[in-house]
Formats: structure tokens, sequence, C-alpha cells
């Protein structure tokens, strides 16, 4: 490569190792994410469009998918209201506790799904911790769809409170303080002038929390029941699907959960930029 | 909801309300917001352990001494023990060459390093099966050359590879970038090499956000049960990792040997937590200056 078309496409500088660095990453990025993902859409393709419709408007792949984006939005939304609360506690009050707390937000990264799904599950099954309060009153939670949000709003409120904190934390105190002193009353000053900052990055945990209890396998399973048309969700079905050895089957309901995550997170994006032109705060 | 109503002259009877909430609606926020994460967070975990002890600590290490309990535990080691190191390399180069260059498509590559956060793990696997399954890609050439990869540990190892992917790149890029690369081009000036500069400079500037990544890379490797599930096959003692071996004690009511096998995976995710939040308690100051904020 000569020397000026190097110098195009990377600025020069004096630090050594560029070519071996990014040689590196593009071969291992290629080869692990690149190429393996490639083959799903490969397969997709190769399907046709008559066989992916069939596959894709298959009553069983509808209601899958229909209870996997419809309980992760839901399990989203709860998640906002509690991880902005949270957030806001953690944030601007003091109390015994605040810092274990605080550091506990992150155990759902931490705790492997697995261990998680039979863990609620021995809370809200029938006989259950919580579950046997539960029965009495006629109210069923695991085996049902019930199950399947609390194990998703488990699973989802980290991404909101560490999308949140950090913007909250770096909030200016005074403008609040101008807010006040110009006669707005507290719930004024917090609708019109924190909320503004705040709505960005709750859009993104948002997303991030929805992204992640969209793909969500390992706590669900356990604590759904899994009955087809009821809490049957759509990765547990590519699995189903896999184990059939249909793998059109698996790789088209792959695809289009794949598809309807993006157009998803493509809208909250679109969302984000729109509040935060709206709102002027930068 | 409090305030509405009162008017501007009489809303704050004390100057501290005008940029915080009345005691009693601070009161009810923060017992929302405790028991909100004592039951969402603290009852799961809480729960492993005491199903795990139910019939005493007999039990609890029976269940533990399985033959393919065992076995499972030591795949999870070797499974984690290759993709950390694999995952952990890659990390430093892609942020070397991401904070420390720039150069067209930054930003297009630093969202690829994020794709596998946005893939469902059951994808992760599936793609896997497609290329070296029985019906896959790659099969019938690994079936001629009897090389097992799906139902097999290198399988296993490619899914985790692949679900821990961006723990470490995705921890180091954002600090890297905010350290700039003034310090770097004084060491090369000064006439240090390559290596030196990196091990002597970028390396100790990064080592708490390293630690963080190797550790949450670790957890979730040593926790991956979506993927996995897909290409292990279940074959026990064989193909069997510890969440794997968790639902199979489950499935067949051994209730006391899966919340065991879980009470492990439990404690990692306790002292996952427990060392970040002394990086963040002891460090505060320093990783503060570092980001430069």
């Amino acid at each position: 490569m000569s020397r000026s078309l190097a110098t195009t496409f990377v600025k020069p500088s004096v630090i050594p190792g560029f070519g071996l660095a990014l040689g590196f990453t593009l071969t291992y990025l290629s080869l692990i994410v690149l190429f393996p993902l490639a083959t799903l859409v490969l397969k997709t393709t190769s399907l046709g469009w008559a066989d992916f419709w069939k596959i894709a408007l298959d009553p069983r792949t509808l209601a899958a998918l229909r209870i996997s984006f419809g309980i992760s939005l839901l399990a989203a939304a709860i998640n906002a209201v509690f991880g902005l609360i949270v957030t806001w506690v953690l944030v601007r009050y003091e109390f015994p506790g605040r810092k274990l707390l605080d550091a506990f937000i992150d155990l759902p990264f931490a705790l492997p799904t697995a261990v998680a799904g039979i863990a609620l599950t021995a809370i809200y099954a029938p006989k259950g911790w919580v579950g046997k309060f539960l029965a009495p009153l006629g109210i069923k939670i695991a085996y049902t769809p019930l199950g399947i949000l609390i194990a998703l709003v488990f699973i989802g409120l980290p991404f909101i409170v560490r999308t949140l904190q950090p913007v909250l934390e770096d909030l200016d105190r005074e403008v609040e303080e101008a807010s006040a002193t110009l006669g707005a009353h507290r719930l004024q000053t917090i609708l019109w002038v924190v909320m503004p900052a705040l709505i960005p990055p709750l859009l993104t945990g948002f997303a991030l929390a929805l992204a992640r209890a969209v793909g969500e396998y390992g706590s669900v399973v356990f604590i759904a029941g899994n009955i087809p048309y009821v809490s049957e969700i759509a990765p547990l079905l590519i699995i189903i699907r896999l184990q059939e050895f249909n793998y059109a089957g698996a790789t088209a309901i792959a695809t289009i959960m794949l598809a309807i995550s993006f157009v998803l997170l493509l809208a909250i994006n679109l969302l984000q930029t729109w509040t935060r032109r709206r709102l002027g705060n930068g | 909801m409090v305030d509405a109503g009162i008017p501007a002259s009489d809303a704050f009877p004390r100057p501290d309300l005008a940029t915080t909430e009345r005691r009693g609606v601070r009161v009810l926020l923060i017992a929302i917001a405790v028991a909100f994460l004592l039951f969402f967070l603290l009852l799961p975990l809480v729960t492993v352990f005491v199903e795990a002890f139910r019939y005493g600590v007999g039990v609890y290490f029976a269940g533990l001494s399985d033959g393919d309990t065992l076995a499972s535990i030591k795949l999870t080691l070797v499974v984690a023990a290759v993709s950390v190191p694999a995952n952990l390399v890659f990390g430093l180069a892609a942020s070397w060459a991401i904070a420390k260059f720039e150069f067209k498509g930054k930003s297009v590559l630093t969202t690829l390093i994020d794709l596998p956060f946005s893939v469902s793990p059951v994808t992760s696997g599936l793609i896997y099966v497609l290329l070296f399954g029985a019906q896959g890609y790659f099969g019938p050439w690994l079936e001629v050359h009897h090389v097992h990869i799906i139902f097999a540990v290198p399988g296993i190892v490619l899914a985790t590879v692949f679900v821990t992917f961006p723990f470490v790149a995705r921890e180091l890029i954002p600090l890297m970038q905010e350290q700039g690369t003034r310090e770097e081009e004084a060491a090369v000036s000064l006439g240090a090499g390559g290596v030196t500069t990196f091990l002597r400079i970028t390396l100790p500037n990064v080592k708490w956000a390293l630690l963080y990544g190797v550790l949450l890379c670790n957890a979730r490797a040593m926790g991956e049960f979506g993927a996995v599930s897909v290409v292990s096959g279940h074959i026990r003692g064989l193909t069997d990792t510890m969440p794997l071996q968790i639902e199979i004690l489950y499935n067949d009511y051994s209730y006391s040997a899966a919340f065991a096998v879980a009470s492990l995976l439990a404690l990692l995710a306790l002292v996952t937590l427990a060392v970040k939040t002394l990086l963040e308690w002891r460090f505060a100051g320093e990783i503060a200056a570092q980001r430069r904020h």
C-alpha cells in the first residue's frame, strides 16, 4: 500500500501498532461474529419468499413473537417507572444501606440466567415462597405469562438505572435553584426542568432493556410453563424447531426476531434524537 | 402533586425545599425503591442459598460431589479459561486501535463490536449450528474429517466466545478514548518502543476497567445458558456446563442439588459484584481523575 493511500485511511500518529491491532481486531471480529452472523442471512435468503412467509405467518410463530415482544415492552415500561424512582432515590437521597443497594443493582448482569430462572420459579410457584400466599387468592404467576413478565423485569432493571444514573449525577442543581427562584414549585421544576434531561437516557435504557428481554431465554424457560400459544417465547420456539432438525424454521424465526428488534431500536433511536432536539438539551 | 395549588410565595417555608422534595415524598420514594429492590433483586438471591441448604450441609455437598456435576464444573472452568483470555486479547487490540488512532469507519467498527449484545443467546448458538451442525454449511466436510464442533466442547467454547465478545472491549474503549493519546505520544517521543509504551503507560492507566471487564466476561462465560444450550447436545458428564447441569437436575426434581450448583454460580456473581464495588469505592478518585471529569 502506498504511503498516501495509507494516510487517507488513518491519520498519521507517532504511536506504533495500528496495523497489528486493527488487523487482529478485524480478523477476530470477522471470524467470531460477522461470518457466523452472515450465515443466518444466507440461510434465510436460501429459503425463498414463499417458505419464509409460511414460517413467519404460522400461528404458533406469530403467537410466540407476540408474547416475546408484548411482554418485553411491558417489562421495559415497568422498569422505566421503577428504574426512574430507584435511580432518583440512589442519586438524590441519603439513607442507610444506599451504597449497598447501589452495588446490588448490577446483580442481574452478574447472576447467570438459569440461576435466576430456578430461583424465581421457587419464589412464584404455587407452593413457593410468594406463590403460596397468592394461590388462595386465585393468582397464578409461575407457569403463566405473568411469570415471564417477572423474569423480564428482573433482568431489565440495571439497564435503566445504569443509563440514567450518570446523567442524573451530572445534572446541575443550580438550574433547579434558578427554577425555584423564578417561582416554580417543586413538581413544576421536576416536570419541566429535570425530566427533559432524563428522557433521552430513559429511552436508551428502555431500548437496552427491551433488546435484552426479547432475546432472553434462561431466566424465562423455567418460570414460563412454555405452553404453546400462551407462554411460549420466540427463543424457545427456535430451540424447539432446532430439536426437530427444522433448521429453516429456526433460522426464519431468528431472522424475524432480529428484524423486529432492529426496527424497534431504530424507532426508539429516532424518538430519542427528536426529543433531544425538541427539548433542546445537549 | 403534593405542591399543586400552593401559591409560589408560600411554597418554600424552608429554602432547602427548593432543590429537594418534602420529607413525606422522600420517605415514600425511598420506601418504594427499597421495597422494589428487595423484592425483585434480593429475594431471588436469598432463595438460591436457602433452597441449596434447605436439607443441611451434608445434602448440599452430596449434591455437588455427584460425578456428572463435577464434570460440569470442570467443563465450565475449561470453557472460561479459553474464552476469557481470547476476548481479553481482542479487547486490548480493539481498544488500542479504536482509542489511540483516528481512522475511517471507526464508529461502524465500534457498533459491530457491540453486535453480539443485540442478538438473542439462542440465535448466537443457532448460527454455529448453521455453520458446523450435521446439516450445516461445513457439516459434511467436518463429518468426513471426524471433527466434532457441535454437540462437543469446541462448539460450547465458540458460542461462549461470541456471547462474551464485547465485554472487555466495551469497558476499555470509552475510558481509553477519554484518556487520549498524549501520554503515549510523550513516551514514544522520549524513545520508548511500542511494547514498553503499552505495558508501562496504557495498561496501568486502564487496569481497573480491564479487571472489571474480565470479571464480567468471566461471570457471563461461566453462566451462559441459552447459546450453550443450543450447541451442547446435553451429553451428561461430557458436554454439560454448570448452567445446563442446573437445568438437568431441576428437571429431574433434584431441587437441592440444582440449587447447590446454582449457589456456586451465585457466589461467583456476588464476588464479581463485590470486587467491582470495592474497586469503585477504593479508587473512586483515581477513576474520576482518569476519566478527566
